[in-house]
């Protein structure tokens, strides 16, 4: 069973990885937004092995239902010339192999085995069967880190607040109603009354 | 048994590659957010593995509000991206030089 564990994140991680990769070096970014949505599955997966239940499913509502959708959604909307933007990715791809490089390494020196290993950090006893991820989370997160809750919640208004504000625009050549105006108008303002003489019905 | 070093070491190449990406796609803004995006997902894993093997909530308290700011971020940030392309037609980085910067 324990093998079967071992398996499936391989299996993420390497997904994961290789989705991670095509996210950089596709041209269409439409095609680096899908991979983007295959990356955040396999990292779903990931969290489920580490009992995060319930942010990985949070991961997968928000970001590949909201996030992603949102940024295919303005990939699309916008008509943009993919030829320029690639022009410096074949001058840049040296560097940025020899940075990526670097920084992998340094990381892999500092997070390796010899220092977090499973005989260096003991992997923790199975949760039991009707242990509630949703519910420690919900605990911890409604008595300890209340405030911080709360600040969560004034940030995503005012990315509401901003991103609304920022994209609003008036047209001239549209036309908006103008409730005061429609309120204060009077009868005469719009029925005019004429006298005149009877005249023949048109034959 | 999965050791704490496979997540970190998973975390740590995305990490790394996401840099790449920067590095690769640094005319194009909505790559560059893209990109934001996988290196805060590759933070993101190495709390969940700590929490899991410290047996401590917080580090999954703090994925989430990272899942928050996140989110915020990527609205105002494409929100920025669609009133950039209205008034310049472009969202080449390197045509931003209107503040001379």
């Amino acid at each position: 069973m324990m093998g079967f564990e071992k398996f499936l994140f391989y299996v993420f991680s390497v997904f994961l990885i290789f989705s991670a990769v095509m996210v950089i070096t596709r041209k269409n970014p439409v095609h680096s937004a899908l991979f983007l949505v295959l990356a955040f599955f396999n990292s779903a997966g990931l969290w489920l092995l580490a009992e995060a239940e319930f942010l990985a499913i949070a991961l997968v509502l928000v970001y590949v239902g909201a996030v992603m959708v949102l940024f295919l959604f303005v990939v699309m909307m916008l008509d943009i010339n993919i030829a320029e933007l690639r022009a410096g990715f074949v001058r840049n791809a040296p560097v940025a192999i020899v940075v990526a490089i670097a920084m992998a390494v340094e990381l892999l020196i500092v997070v390796g085995p010899q220092r977090f290993g499973i005989d260096v950090v003991a992997a923790p006893e199975p949760r039991p069967a009707g242990y509630s991820n949703t519910e420690e989370l919900g605990l911890a997160l409604f008595t300890e880190h209340l405030y911080a809750f709360e600040i969560a919640a004034v940030i995503l208004l005012v990315g509401i607040v901003a991103a609304i504000g920022l994209t609003m625009r008036k047209r001239p050549e549209t036309k908006y109603q103008d409730p005061s105006r429609q309120v204060t108008v009077k009868a005469s303002d719009r029925l005019r009354v004429i006298k005149m003489d009877a005249e023949e019905k048109a034959r | 048994m999965i050791a704490l070093s496979d997540y970190l070491i998973v975390a740590a190449i995305l990490f790394s590659l996401s840099v790449a990406g920067i590095f690769l796609n640094r005319k194009n803004v909505i790559l560059l957010l893209m990109c934001i995006e996988l290196m805060l997902l590759a933070v993101n894993i190495n709390f969940i593995a700590f929490s899991h093997f410290l047996g401590d909530t917080a580090g999954q308290v703090f994925v989430f509000f990272i899942l928050t700011v996140a989110a915020a971020e990527a609205a105002i940030g494409l929100a920025i991206l669609v009133v950039l392309f209205r008034s310049r037609q472009t969202i080449n980085v390197a045509d931003l030089d209107t503040l001379k910067g």
